[in-house]
């Protein structure tokens, strides 16, 4: 211990850090990131739901963007801007939510495929390649149809996807670090299994994991506001940015702005989030680069 | 090989009966009771009950399914409740505009994203490769169906270069098949170039050169040949994104296509019709990897032996 | 002029961003017709990189030729446009890789990837090129009916029989083999140098073996050349060297070797390891290991100097200016 301390290196964790600063993409994608989150916890402080997001004034509808209403109003008299800024926190929160699950789910899925194998990873491979084979929509038309049209139930939904991807990535790393002869040490010396999974091969799929929760937080916002967009995702009045589209839709002629803002809101933030899962790759295993 | 293919075909049974049995099971616990809505406000019971028995309803649920699998064989899986026309039909009157859909969508796609993969690996590194790169960025961060809205606004409503939607020829199809084929040209450019950079790696690539072959060479006829596996591959996998895809541009360009028949049956609360395009389009996306599976043997003579070899 | 080789103070650099490799600095070789040279260090000494020069395969970034001339039947290679090199490689020169298992084109038959050099040199029809590849599999050894297969159903040393087969398909003049033994069982290892022996003795051909085996070049090599730290510190004829080693490293490589003879002692490694090609010490590479460096030993690097007046033996070594040194070894020896 006392070496570690005179010698001046850093741990993983700084080391990772200190190369994702250097990638300017990560960085940018990180400060949007940043922004964004600020902008979700603060609406419901700036804007007043009722009055701000969803209160109807007709008199004011369809106006474009003016000095009053800097993205314009909608439909209903609303004020867009307001209601792009709440939807950052459906985006948000469903993104996080429905990843967050599928993390969940589908490590333990995984990780039992992958470490037991034979039986276990047969049913647990056939179930995941049955759910692949039904497209994503199709999939959470199913579900919602189901169970109904909310945002939980959206959330649900789309967890399922993630799982399903989480739990081959998963299943994969495993099925590589299982047969290493350090874990077999650790056979050796009695650790009992959910900790040899626990401590000693976990963390070596941590780099896939890490790269593919970003990258699957932007997918899963896409699919929520193609969702919404349909009609099947958030339901109205909430301002998820694919509802907005979804009620632009009708005035494009005359107001396509409301056609374009929210879509740019939805582009910026999956770009941010696929700049920081790029960087993550190029900082977490920098031989991949060269 | 055929007695691979045939085994592969065989082993989608299984598949497509437990994601059909899934599917039929979920959306039976959506609707209210159909034999109701069928006859309508001030039916007395027993009509109701007759209308129950004539649709089946009275059955035990595993029957139901099975009678329904049965009729799918032979073309029969209900009636739309909004347009009283045939589900296996009708699906099927509309599958071929969305196989030109997509079809067109990955061929554009391909086209595209191929060489600009392959120039971007090339160049790696140079302003060239950065250009690609963020282009490929881009495109698989946006949604396709804001794209869509936006291709609409560009070209139909204000260049006026193309229709805004519907079906009057070959005009229409361009900003749609755009549509899809975007983000997944983005996603192929990045598979190839970074298929591509595995394989300039390799030793048989200097063994090439060492034997006197052009870059050209090198690159065209031993690299691209190995890099191609696994850009299929991924291709394959994004077939249901295309279905995906398609659904969402169907919807935005009014396209007829089985896109925007799945999604009028769910506004429409059209549960036969739903039911069994799901289905269906599950089947299909089945028959479809396979066929990815086998152009990928054909690709990769590893795979080819071990397949030859079972069959 | 009966040199097939003549390279002349090659050096040779790897830049990357992070460091720069010196990997081979001012080396001279030699090859005359049909002779044999063994090129012989351990790994990182920069035989892999001398030998990806001479057909100008150095990759380009990061590596850089920094200086020198490359002479292949009197025309320097490393001033030839990128037809003539196309040209060259595979027809005056070709190579024999380290590795078999990766270097052969996993989707393409075993017939294909030899017709490949032929059509490419000889102008042959497909037809007729894969049939001279059947011919060449026999030569090497392996059924012509093989010619279809791939590359993923021979063995290790079936697949580097088939590299020896692409590289001699147009009878170069010059074969270099990089280390082509090393990734093979033993029994392999004495079957595919006997079929590299009878092969050359049977054309006109020389060859530069890449080994760090010592034995190899008793068996196969007529002269050789010692690398260490991308120098070279002697060369001579394989009897010059073997009989009367000159330089302190090769003494340490011959000490290395467990003596049947004299069992029971102990293995005599050389002291520390092979220094950073990026931070070079001063003066001569080897002092830092060597018994018997002096301080004067650090200040210049120490140049080729005749043996004895040898014409054929050299050594590159500081100890040689006082007229009564000798090496422990030979020392006992006498």
């Amino acid at each position: 211990m006392a070496a570690k301390k005179r010698i001046k290196g850093r741990t993983m964790f700084q080391e990772t850090w200190h190369r994702l600063l250097k990638n300017k993409g990560a960085v940018i994608g990180m400060a949007f990131l940043a922004l964004l989150v600020v902008v979700a916890v603060i609406s419901p402080f700036v804007f007043d739901y009722e009055t701000d997001v969803i209160g109807q004034n007709l008199a004011m509808k369809l106006q474009a963007p003016n000095s009053e209403h800097w993205f314009g109003t909608d439909e209903y008299g609303r004020d867009l801007f307001a209601r792009v800024m709440y939807g950052a926190r459906y985006s948000l929160a469903i993104g996080v939510g429905s990843v967050g699950f599928g993390l969940i789910v589908g490590t333990i899925l995984g990780s039992i495929a992958g470490f037991y194998g034979g039986k276990a990873d047969d049913i647990i491979m056939r179930g995941i390649d049955i759910f692949y084979s039904i497209p994503n929509i199709l999939k959470a038309v199913v579900i919602v149809s189901l169970l109904g049209t909310s945002t939980i139930n959206l959330i649900i939904a789309l967890a399922i996807s993630c799982a399903t991807n989480y739990a081959r990535i998963v299943r994969a790393s495993v099925m590589t670090v299982r047969d290493l002869e350090y874990v077999e040490s650790s056979y050796a010396m009695g650790l009992p299994t959910w900790k040899i999974i626990l401590r000693h091969i976990l963390p070596n799929c941590l780099s896939p994991i890490i790269v593919q929760t970003t990258l699957l937080i932007g997918t899963t916002i896409i699919s929520a506001s193609s969702l919404s967009f349909l009609g099947i995702g958030v339901p109205a009045p909430a301002p998820e940015w694919g509802a907005l589209l979804s009620g632009g839709r009708a005035h494009i002629r005359g107001a396509s702005y409301i056609c374009v803002i929210p879509g740019l809101a939805i582009m910026f933030t999956v770009l941010a989030l696929n700049l920081l899962g790029d960087g993550l790759r190029d900082a977490l295993d920098p031989k991949l680069k060269k | 090989m055929l007695k691979y293919v045939v085994n592969r075909l065989l082993s989608l049974i299984p598949v497509i009966l437990v994601t059909s049995f899934m599917i039929y099971w979920a959306m039976s616990l959506t609707e209210g009771d159909p034999a109701m809505m069928i006859a309508g406000d001030g039916a007395s019971q027993e009509m109701i009950e007759q209308i129950r028995h004539d649709l089946g309803l009275d059955q035990p649920f595993l029957l139901q399914y099975f009678n329904y699998m049965k009729g799918m064989l032979v073309g029969d899986m209900g009636k739309s409740y909004v347009t009283n026309k045939d589900v296996f039909a009708t699906f099927f009157q509309y599958l071929p505009n969305t196989l030109y859909l997509g079809g067109s969508a990955v061929i554009i796609a391909t086209i595209v994203s191929i060489p600009l993969g392959i120039y971007t690996a090339i160049h790696q590194n140079t302003w060239k490769d950065t250009a690609g790169m963020v282009f490929a960025l881009f495109g698989t961060s946006m949604p396709n169906f804001w794209l869509g809205l936006m291709l609409i606004i560009i070209f139909a409503l204000h260049l006026r270069l193309f229709p805004t939607g519907g079906n009057f020829g070959w005009k229409s199809l361009v900003l749609p098949a755009v549509t899809v084929g975007f983000g997944l040209a983005a996603l192929i450019t990045r598979i190839t170039r970074s298929s591509m950079l595995d394989v300039m790696r390799q030793d048989y690539m200097t063994t090439a050169r060492a034997k006197g072959c052009s870059e050209k060479r090198v690159i065209y006829k031993h690299g691209l040949k190995n890099a191609l596996i696994p850009i299929i591959t991924a291709i394959g996998l994004q077939m249901s994104l295309v279905i995906t895809g398609s659904v969402l541009a169907e919807t935005v360009f009014s396209w007829p296509g089985i896109g925007r028949l799945v999604y009028e049956s769910i506004t429409r609360r059209d549960i036969p019709m739903v039911t069994g395009s799901i289905i269906l389009c599950s089947i299909l996306m089945c028959i479809i990897n396979l066929i990815v599976d086998l152009v990928y043997a054909f690709f990769d003579p590893r795979i080819k032996a071990q397949y030859s070899k079972k069959g | 002029m009966d040199l097939v080789l003549d390279i002349k103070d090659l050096v040779v650099h790897y830049e990357t961003e992070d460091s720069d490799v010196h990997a081979v600095n001012g080396i001279d070789i030699a090859i005359g017709k049909k002779r044999t040279l063994g090129l012989v260090g351990e790994t990182g000494a920069g035989k892999t990189t001398t030998a990806l020069s001479i057909m100008n395969l150095v990759p380009d970034p990061p590596g850089v030729i920094k200086n020198g001339s490359i002479m292949l039947d009197g025309k320097d290679v490393l001033k030839m446009s990128d037809a003539e090199l196309e040209a060259m490689r595979g027809n005056d020169v070709a190579m024999i890789f380290q590795d078999p298992m990766t270097a052969l084109n996993p989707v393409m038959t075993v017939g294909e990837q030899i017709a490949e050099s032929l059509e490419l040199h000889q102008n042959l029809k497909p037809e007729e090129a894969l049939e001279k590849a059947k011919e060449m599999l026999k030569l090497v050894g392996i059924a012509e009916s093989r010619a279809y297969d791939y590359p993923h159903q021979f063995s290790g040393g079936m697949k580097q029989r088939v590299v020896i087969a692409i590289a001699l398909a147009c009878s170069p003049r010059l074969l270099i083999a990089d280390e082509p033994t090393t990734a093979l069982d033993v029994t392999i290892q004495a079957q595919v140098l006997e079929l590299m022996k009878d092969l050359i003795n049977n054309r006109d051909m020389s060859m530069l073996m890449i080994t760090h085996s010592l034995g190899i070049v008793a068996e196969i090599c007529d002269d050789m050349a010692v690398m260490y730290a991308g120098r070279i510190v002697e060369k001579g004829t394989v009897d010059d060297v073997f009989n009367n080693m000159r330089h302190p490293y090769t003494e340490g490589l011959f000490n290395s070797l467990p003596n049947l003879k004299e069992q029971g002692e102990m293995l005599e490694p050389i002291k520390g390891l092979m220094p950073d090609p990026s931070d070079l010490p001063p003066g001569c590479a080897f002092a830092p290991r060597c018994p018997y460096a002096t301080a004067s030993c650090s200040e210049a690097v120490p140049e080729l100097k005749a043996v004895d007046g040898s014409k054929t033996h050299f050594v590159a070594c500081h100890a040689y200016s006082r007229p009564d040194f000798t090496l422990r070894r030979n020392k006992n020896e006498q």
